[in-house]
This record gives C-alpha cells, sequence and structure tokens, in this order.
C-alpha cells in the first residue's frame, strides 16, 4: 500500500496493535487485587472507547481541519443510534443495514444543518450548532415521539416486524449479530490471576476505528484536507484565489456528521436503544473535550483524548465515598472526614465537575493538548540530554 | 480600451470621502503605477476592484464583466489576483503548501472532493509549484512556516502564489515595502521578465520612486481620493500637480516630527 | 381576542428572562468582543442566591418546650428562626415571606464580585486568543459553575415562592374590556424586567461612561487610541451584564423553581435570541427576546396544537423558537437589527 506514507502507516500500525491487544493492556492487574478497579479490559468499556475514539477523529476533521467549532456532533451521534435501532426493529439484527442507514441518516441530516449553520463562520456557527443541538433533542424528546418514543426511548421489542429476519421463538429478545456472529459473545481467557476477555462487539467496532483512522489520515493527507486547513488560517486568502470555501467546510461538516453517525450506530449496535440523552449539549461538549484534550488537529490525539476521557469517566464514576473512606481510613478521622468531603466533590457523580475544570486547564494552559505535552516534554527531555553531552564534553575537554 | 476600466467611483467612510470620482483606465499588457502619498486611498482603490469593498456609485469594469456585487471568488476566477499590503497568506501553513494550494485551485474555481489522493502524488502541482518559488527565490525555504518569515519573504511568497494562477490582471500593493534593497532589486527584474514573458497586466502601488519609473508604463498619481494626473513616467517626473502632492506631504511630516 | 392577550401576556415572562440574558450577552460580545457561555451560568447563580437567601432566613433556633409534647411523648422540639427571634414575628415573618425580593438586596453585590473576579480572573487573559478558545473556557467554566451548584443544592429544582401578596392573578384584561386573568408575579417581573433594560438604555445614553462604552462597542481600538481606560470600563461593564443576568434569575425564581441547569438552557436560547436579533445590536437582543418569548406561548396554545395535529404534524412550541431561528438566517443571514461587519471575521 502506498496510499499513505511510511510515517503514517507506523501510526496507523501502532494504533491496530494497541487496539488488538487492548484485552491484554487494559488489564494490567490480577483480578482479585485491590487495583482490578483500575482495569478497562472489559467488553463494554473497551467498545466505548472505539466508539467514542470514531467520534472525535471525525470532529476532529471539522474543527481540527477548518477551525470551525461545532458544538452539536451529539445530534448526529444520536440520529445514527436512532436509524440503527428502527434497522433493528425493522429489518434484522444484523448490524450492517442498521451502520450503512446509521451513516446515510446521519450524512443527511448533517447536510441540512451545515447548510444552514456554514452560512455564518466563527461564534455564530458555533451558536448556531448548538441551537440545532438542543433543537434535536427537543424533537427526540418530546416532539417527534412516534419516531423517537420520547422519554423513555427507542427500544426493540418481541412484536418488532423485523422482515428479513427469522421467526423468533425463544420468546427472549433478539441480539445484535453480524451474520450471526453475536456482538455479546465473549471470550474469556483465564491467565494465573488475570481474567482476560475477547469481545465480538469491542472487535468490530475496533475495526471500524481502524478503517475510520485509516480514512483520516487520507484525508489529512490530502488535497481537500489542505484546503481545509487552509480555510482555518486565512479564508480571505482562498477567496482571492478563486475558492468559495462554502463546498469544502460542508463537506468537511458532512463527513465528520457521518462519522458521528457511524458511531451512534455501532453504539446501538452493541446495546440496541436509543434515547435523546445522547443528544444533549452535554455530549457534544465531551465530544469537543476529548478533541482539544488529546490534541486539536493532530491524527492521534483525538483517539487519546477519547480514550482519556472514557478510562477516567469509568474511574471516576466508580469512586464512592465508601472506597474514599477506604483509601484513607489510616489517616486521623477528622482529617480523613474532610479529605473526602472534597474529593467527594470530584468523584462519583462528581465527574462532571472534574470534567469541566480539566476543560478549563487544558485550554487555559495546554491548548494543543496532550499531544502538545507529550512533545514538550520529549523537547525539554531532549533539551536536558543536549545539555547533559554539553557538560559531558566540556568537562571532558577541561579533563584533557 | 483598457482591460480594466474604473469610471466616476466614489467611496466614503463615514464623514471621510476616501475616494472621489475615480477614473482609471489600465491598458492590456502594461505596468500601470498607482502613487501618492499615504492615506491618498490606493489600497481602498484595489480593494474595490477585488470585491473587498464595493463602491458607493461608479464602475469597475474587468475584460467586459463588472466586477461589482460579485463575489471576491468570482472575481479572481476572471483573472484578477492581489498581492496586498499586509501580507494574505496562509500563516499556520509552510512556504511549499502555501504554493501548492493556487495550483490545485481550479481556475473556474469547481469542486472536487480530492480527498483519497495524496498531496504528494500531484507530480504536476509540486513541478509547477517548485518553479515559482524557484522565480522567486524561496525555493531554499519551502518547508518554513509562512508566519514565521520575514516581510519581504512573505511578500514574495504571495506574488508566487498569485503568479502560479497565471492571471490577466495583478494587483500589487507596495510589493517592495520591507525589503532589503538586493530583494527589491530581485523583484523588479521578476516583474520585469514575467512582463515581456507572459504579457501579464500589472497594477501596482510603490512608495518607492525608482521601482516605480523603472517598471510603470503609465503612473497615475492619486492624492486626496482624486486621480490628479495620469501620464507616461517621464511627464510625471517634474509635474507640479505631483510635487504638490507630495510636498504637502513631506510638510505634514515635517511638522510631525518637530511636535 | 381574550385568549390571544392571555398568550402575549404569558410571554411576556419568558420573553423579560430571554431579552436580559441576551442584553447582558450582547453588551460583553460588543465591549469585550468575547461571546461568554457562562452567562447563563450568571442567570442561575442569581437564582440561587434567592435560594441562599430563603435558606439563610429559614435556619432556626431549636428549644424544647417541655410544656408540650409530640406523639410519642417527648418533649416537643419547637423551631424558631433566627429572624423571627431577633426582629420579632412580625418583622421576621415579613422577611421570610419576601425572602425573593430581598435577595436583589444581595444578589447585587455578590454578581458584581462574581463578574468582577471572571472578567479579571479569566476572561481577560483570552482576548488576545481565539474565538474558539473563548467559547471553550467559558464553557468549561459553565459546566464547573453548573456542578458545584449541583454538588452544592442537589439536582432537584427547589421552590422559591414570591410574597404572599402576589401570590395569585388578577384579571389583566379588565382594563380594556378583555378577560385574561394573569399571576401578579409575572406581572411585576415584567415590570422589573422593563425597569432593568430602560435603566441599561438610560445609562448607556445619558452617561459619560455610556458614551464611552457605545463608542468602545461601535470601535474598539480607535477608543482604545483616545487614551481613554477602556479596559476597565468594560471590566466594569462585565460586572454590569452579571448582575443583569443575576437579578433576572433572582426574579425568576417564584416562575420556576431553579434547578442547577436552568443557566443552560436559558443559554441556548438567549443565543438564538441574539442571532435572531442580530449581533451586536442592544435594541434587537431585547426585542427579539421579547418576540420569540411571546412567539413560544401562541405555540403552546391549544388552538394552535389542535391546528398542527388537524394537518397530522407534531406540535411545535419546544422547537418554535430554533424554526424562527432558520427562517430569519436564510432570509436575513444579519438578524432582524444586525449591522454588516458585525461578526463577520
Ligand atoms: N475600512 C476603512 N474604514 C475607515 N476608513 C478607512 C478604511 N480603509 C481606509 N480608510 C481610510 O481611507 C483613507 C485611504 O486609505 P488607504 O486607501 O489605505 O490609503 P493608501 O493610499 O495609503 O493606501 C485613509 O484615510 C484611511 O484611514
Ligand atoms: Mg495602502
Amino acid at each position: 500500500m502506498n496510499t499513505i506514507s511510511k510515517a503514517d502507516m507506523k501510526t496507523l500500525f501502532f494504533v491496530a496493535i494497541i487496539a488488538l491487544l487492548a484485552p491484554f493492556i487494559l488489564n494490567p492487574f490480577p483480578t482479585d487485587s485491590g487495583l482490578a478497579q483500575f482495569n478497562a479490559g472489559y467488553p463494554d468499556l473497551m467498545q466505548r472507547f472505539a466508539i467514542y475514539g470514531i467520534l472525535a477523529i471525525g470532529f476532529n476533521i471539522l474543527f481540527g481541519l477548518t477551525g470551525y467549532l461545532s458544538f452539536g456532533h451529539a445530534a448526529f451521534l444520536g440520529v445514527g443510534s436512532y436509524s440503527a435501532v428502527w434497522m433493528f426493529k425493522l429489518l434484522s439484527m444484523n448490524i450492517i443495514p442498521a451502520l450503512i442507514l446509521s451513516v446515510i441518516v446521519a450524512g443527511l441530516f448533517s447536510l441540512l444543518i451545515g447548510f444552514i449553520s456554514l452560512r455564518r463562520s466563527g461564534i455564530y456557527f458555533s451558536i448556531l450548532t448548538l441551537a440545532f443541538a438542543q433543537m434535536s433533542f427537543a424533537l427526540a424528546y418530546s416532539v417527534l415521539t412516534p419516531l423517537t418514543n420520547g422519554e423513555t426511548g427507542l427500544q426493540i421489542t418481541l412484536n418488532d416486524p423485523r422482515i428479513l429476519a427469522a421467526e423468533n421463538v425463544s420468546g427472549n429478545l433478539p441480539v445484535t449479530t453480524l451474520f450471526g456472529l453475536e456482538m455479546r459473545d465473549t471470550w474469556a481467557m483465564q491467565v494465573g490471576a488475570w481474567d482476560f476477555q475477547f469481545n465480538i462487539g469491542y472487535y468490530i467496532c475496533a475495526i471500524f476505528l481502524l478503517l475510520a483512522f485509516y480514512l483520516s489520515i487520507r484525508i489529512f493527507r490530502s488535497p481537500f484536507g489542505m484546503m481545509l486547513r487552509a480555510v482555518k488560517t486565512n479564508q480571505n486568502r482562498l477567496n482571492y484565489t478563486g475558492i468559495n470555501t462554502r463546498p469544502y467546510t460542508l463537506a468537511a461538516f458532512v463527513i465528520s456528521g457521518m462519522y458521528a453517525g457511524l458511531a451512534g450506530g455501532l453504539m446501538a449496535s452493541m446495546d440496541p436503544l436509543a434515547g435523546a440523552e445522547r443528544m444533549q449539549w452535554t455530549a457534544s461538549g465531551e465530544i469537543v473535550l476529548m478533541t482539544i484534550l488529546g490534541g486539536t488537529g493532530t491524527l492521534l490525539g483525538p483517539v487519546m483524548g477519547a480514550g482519556f476521557i472514557k478510562y477516567f469517566e469509568n474511574i471516576f464514576s466508580k469512586i464512592n465515598d465508601t472506597v474514599l473512606h477506604g483509601w484513607f481510613s489510616w489517616m486521623p478521622d477528622g482529617l480523613e472526614n474532610i479529605i473526602v468531603w472534597v474529593l467527594h466533590l470530584f468523584t462519583g457523580k462528581g465527574w462532571h465537575l472534574t470534567l469541566g475544570i480539566m476543560f478549563m486547564l487544558i485550554v487555559i494552559f495546554l491548548p494543543g493538548g496532550l499531544m502538545e505535552g507529550m512533545s514538550r516534554i520529549g523537547n525539554w527531555w531532549k533539551r536536558r540530554k543536549g545539555d547533559d553531552d554539553a557538560e559531558s564534553k566540556s568537562t571532558t575537554t577541561a579533563a584533557e | 480600451m483598457g482591460i480594466l476600466e474604473v469610471q466616476n467611483v466614489n467611496k466614503s467612510f463615514g464623514g471621510l470621502k476616501a475616494l472621489h470620482n475615480v477614473n482609471l483606465d489600465i491598458e492590456e499588457g502594461k505596468i500601470h503605477a498607482i502613487i501618492g502619498p499615504n492615506g491618498a486611498g490606493k489600497s481602498t482603490l484595489l480593494n474595490c476592484f477585488v470585491g473587498k469593498l464595493t463602491p458607493d456609485t461608479g464602475t469597475v469594469m474587468f475584460d467586459g464583466h463588472s466586477l461589482l456585487g460579485i463575489k471576491p471568488y468570482e472575481i479572481n476566477q476572471l483573472g484578477v489576483s492581489r498581492v496586498f499590503q499586509t501580507p494574505e497568506i496562509f500563516s499556520e501553513l509552510s512556504v511549499w503548501e502555501n504554493t501548492l494550494i493556487p495550483c490545485f485551485a481550479k481556475r473556474d474555481g469547481s469542486f472536487t472532493l480530492n480527498a483519497l489522493s495524496r498531496v504528494s502524488d500531484n507530480k504536476d502541482m509540486a513541478e509547477k509549484a517548485e518553479k515559482m518559488l524557484v522565480d522567486v527565490d524561496l525555493i531554499n525555504k519551502k518547508d518554513m512556516l509562512a508566519s514565521s518569515m520575514s516581510r519581504g519573504d512573505k511578500r514574495r511568497l504571495e506574488m508566487a502564489m498569485c503568479l502560479s494562477q497565471n492571471p490577466k490582471l495583478l494587483l500589487l500593493d507596495e510589493p517592495t515595502a520591507g525589503m532589503a534593497r538586493a530583494d527589491t532589486e530581485s523583484t523588479i527584474e521578476l516583474l520585469k521578465s514575467i512582463q515581456k514573458k507572459l504579457k501579464i497586466t500589472m497594477a501596482i502601488i510603490e512608495h518607492d520612486m525608482g521601482v516605480v519609473f523603472s517598471l510603470a508604463q503609465k503612473i497615475s498619481v492619486l492624492a486626496q481620493g482624486t486621480v490628479i494626473v495620469e501620464d507616461i513616467p517621464e511627464n510625471i517626473k517634474g509635474h507640479p500637480k505631483v510635487k504638490e502632492a507630495y510636498l504637502g506631504e513631506a510638510q505634514v511630516e515635517g511638522n510631525m516630527r518637530d511636535d | 381576542m381574550d385568549a390571544i392577550l392571555l398568550q402575549i401576556l404569558n410571554g411576556l415572562d419568558k420573553g423579560s428572562a430571554y431579552a436580559l440574558i441576551a442584553l447582558g450577552l450582547t453588551l460583553i460580545f460588543g465591549t469585550l468582543g468575547v461571546v461568554n457561555f457562562a452567562h447563563g451560568a450568571l442567570f442561575m447563580l442569581g437564582a440561587f442566591c434567592a435560594v441562599s437567601l430563603q435558606k439563610l432566613v429559614a435556619v432556626s433556633k431549636i428549644t424544647i418546650d417541655p410544656s408540650q409534647v409530640d406523639f410519642l411523648g417527648n418533649p416537643l422540639k419547637v423551631k424558631t428562626p433566627y429572624v423571627i427571634e431577633w426582629f420579632g414575628p412580625k418583622i421576621g415573618n415579613a422577611i421570610i415571606d419576601w425572602n425573593v425580593p430581598l435577595a436583589i438586596i444581595i444578589a447585587i453585590p455578590v454578581m458584581l464580585l462574581i463578574g468582577y473576579v471572571m472578567e479579571r480572573g479569566l476572561i481577560k487573559h483570552f482576548y488576545k486568543r481565539p474565538h474558539a478558545d473563548q467559547i471553550l473556557v467559558t464553557f468549561g467554566l459553565a459546566i464547573v459553575i453548573q456542578e458545584l451548584v449541583k454538588a452544592n443544592f442537589g439536582a432537584n429544582p427547589i421552590p422559591t415562592p414570591a410574597p404572599d401578596q402576589f401570590v395569585g392573578s388578577f384579571n389583566v384584561g379588565a382594563l380594556i374590556g378583555l378577560d385574561a386573568s394573569y399571576p401578579y408575579w409575572r406581572l411585576i417581573y415584567f415590570a422589573f424586567s422593563a425597569l432593568i433594560i430602560s435603566s441599561v438604555f438610560a445609562f448607556l445614553r445619558f452617561t459619560t461612561f455610556g458614551m464611552v462604552v457605545r463608542a468602545g462597542m461601535a470601535d474598539r481600538e480607535t477608543v482604545g487610541l483616545l487614551g481613554i481606560n477602556i479596559d476597565r470600563r468594560f471590566t466594569i461593564m462585565f460586572g454590569i451584564a452579571a448582575a443583569v443576568a443575576g437579578l433576572a434569575g433572582v426574579m425568576y425564581t417564584p416562575i420556576n423553581s431553579p434547578n442547577y441547569h436552568m443557566g443552560m438552557d436559558f443559554l441556548v436560547l438567549s443565543f438564538v435570541v441574539v442571532v435572531v436579533g442580530g449581533m451586536g445590536s442592544l435594541p434587537g437582543a431585547v426585542s427579539a427576546g421579547f418576540l420569540l418569548g411571546i412567539l413560544e406561548s401562541f405555540a403552546s396554545m391549544n388552538e394552535v396544537k389542535g391546528f398542527f395535529e388537524m394537518l397530522y404534524l407534531p406540535s411545535i412550541d419546544q422547537i418554535i423558537i430554533y424554526l424562527v431561528a432558520i427562517i430569519v438566517l436564510l432570509t436575513r443571514p444579519r438578524g432582524l437589527m444586525g449591522k454588516a461587519g458585525v461578526m463577520e471575521e
């Protein structure tokens, strides 16, 4: 394959290896140890890593390349989920038609919203996408109840037509499959004190993640991607070069909307239900945060950001007061209570507060996200080593 | 009949009349200089050609098309390119990418979703861009970030970007400002050779009279928003009205220095 | 006719809130050039000033009255709010009853202070940063404020009633020969908003301070060149915008019990209001606020809902504001009163 450069191939390969070995890598602690709560190698969470990775990669194609900050991407995620669930209800439990519909519907929906929102740029654009997302939420939550089942959310039932599916005789709700391969199938491997889980659903998601990542590399390196970056740095010059930027930004918007649709479809494929809360502004904010946390405009950053946030969300949400008291029980009671009280704000249900603070800290101190942080550390390290070398050299010359 | 015809153009900013009944006729294949003291309205005039501003009244015709009421990108598609007074480049991209973008831009502005080919696989574009960078002597800076270059280099990059489009009319707003002497000379040479080779019509705003007189085939003098004289260079040199316009400014400058 | 009058009246209170928030947003945007995604949070903080005061005045001294016993036979614990103990039952009860209007007195300095700290501590550092960063950091701040309020006051709405005199409604329609009864407090809210809006306008119109600010909104750099310390004035402006949002929040509490996410709910709609009114236009923000508030209330009329049902369409009261925004944007991209050049990078 010489469609992508060697360096990009390496990155892709790196992501592929991580994705393949995730059940091992994310499960470093023995099942019975106290640290097992920091493991992340179970199907449900790994699926989320991959799905949110896709979402952030797609968002980055819009925000990272063009600089258009959308606050409405959760709407496309939600639309993708609803479409998939409808496919499960009407057609069959196979995820392929569901995913296809998710991507198409999200694409059309983003075409519509993008067409209107992209009439303006900058802050205006952000406000408009936010408003559209809230409108979509209102539509899903109440206005279009026949389509979305309102507050309860859309679910599959035994009475659904499912015209392509064989008659269900078991009396149980059917499960999502890929041509018979059940998404929930998990193969557990016991190695000593460790318990590794290999889940079909996760690997399907991982394959889609790799495809999404590969496509994003192609887009980044293409003339189209270059034009998008040009949009970000100077739209005027593009105009004076004879280029109407609208089709470019709209294409980027739709592509990233389709990524979000795919993510939404996968979400429903792993767990066939869809609810309006998936479309709320907090969800959109989370997508933005993942991307900037990892590093806007970088290839790898968004995936890292998504993994980082989903991992800590999982860990932090599990830390309730009992756990905290357990950790700090060795302290004098008064001190213990104070510390637990403070930490309580940030953990368990307080995860959103941590998220908000992280959001601010990243924007204030590290606008380039983790990727920038890593390269800063790398530079610092090199410079220090350089200094050391210089020093040792000067000492050797002095010794001579 | 010129390739660019400007008739009775007026433009005010609030109470300030920046352009007052400006008439201008730029002949095809010539280099036409527009000179005048600071604040005379030269940049404003060019802004009316590229769609950055719309004149209050008057007409601007290029090659049989009106340039008023159409979008900047449509104007460029007609064949008008411009180098700005403050460089308009893609400052967060490399010099190389800056040059490539106009090469990739279709002349008719049509959009193709070229999302799967690699930039580096488009050999003909690369050749074109490379040639342009050699011409403006920036080839050894091609991997630099555009924003990290000197002002003179930025302007030459912008010139390369405009020239790679093969425009019919090239508008240059103080192209040599901020350049070292040697760069100025080479820029003059570049413009001259392009003019000879490609017969691109140019309108050039310039303060450096050396540049003006070695390049221009015709000169318009703008003062306080009106064209006071339009003639060939030989006749401009000793023209009393021109002296007055510039001397007026010199006096003002002198006063300011006294303060 | 009666129904129409009623809907207009019903739209006024929400419209007032939209108008007040949108006014502050526009002021901040026009002067500081920053879009403040935490502005809704300021509205919410105002509301929680009222909640806090309500909790504060309810703090009670517990005494044991041996002469009475509860149903278990234990001596009865009697709670007496400290305000009653200190000021006597008459004044004390009045304070408890009137806590929402009284909260205004607390909210003004508190909100001014919050605004000041926010601008000096955070926003100031973002003037020169890209718009996206400004949006992101204020968005993050909005989440933080919201979550802190939730941690402190819980997730459920907290009823904060109006003074007893204003509970109930009266027939406004009777004044002009119609029949439309309308809660007192909503009328007060509208009057209060009108008062604040006109004070802000008068302030901008007739004081030198206001004149400089208006000049600054028109052309920031030029005014800076005049040697006027525009930055300090902008800080004050931010404080004022925060106070306006806060007061809107305080007085809104009896209409809708405050909860931690009310800020974001109102913010999104107020943004739409700003967009419809025209970015950077104060009269636009105010009139669009009322307009959309009233339209929203019309869309929730049973007759309108019935009409849509007849056409087999869902009712649109939840999304009418957005639909209007789309139409306005498609036909008048600058909004109803927007000026050219504002917000067009
Ligand atoms: N966008 C604008 N708004 C207000 N005044 C302007 C604007 N652009 C130019 N001017 C004014 O118009 C006059 C002419 O400016 P300009 O065309 O830049 O002069 P120059 O001949 O030096 O290029 C100046 O007084 C300038 O201040
Ligand atoms: Mg100029």
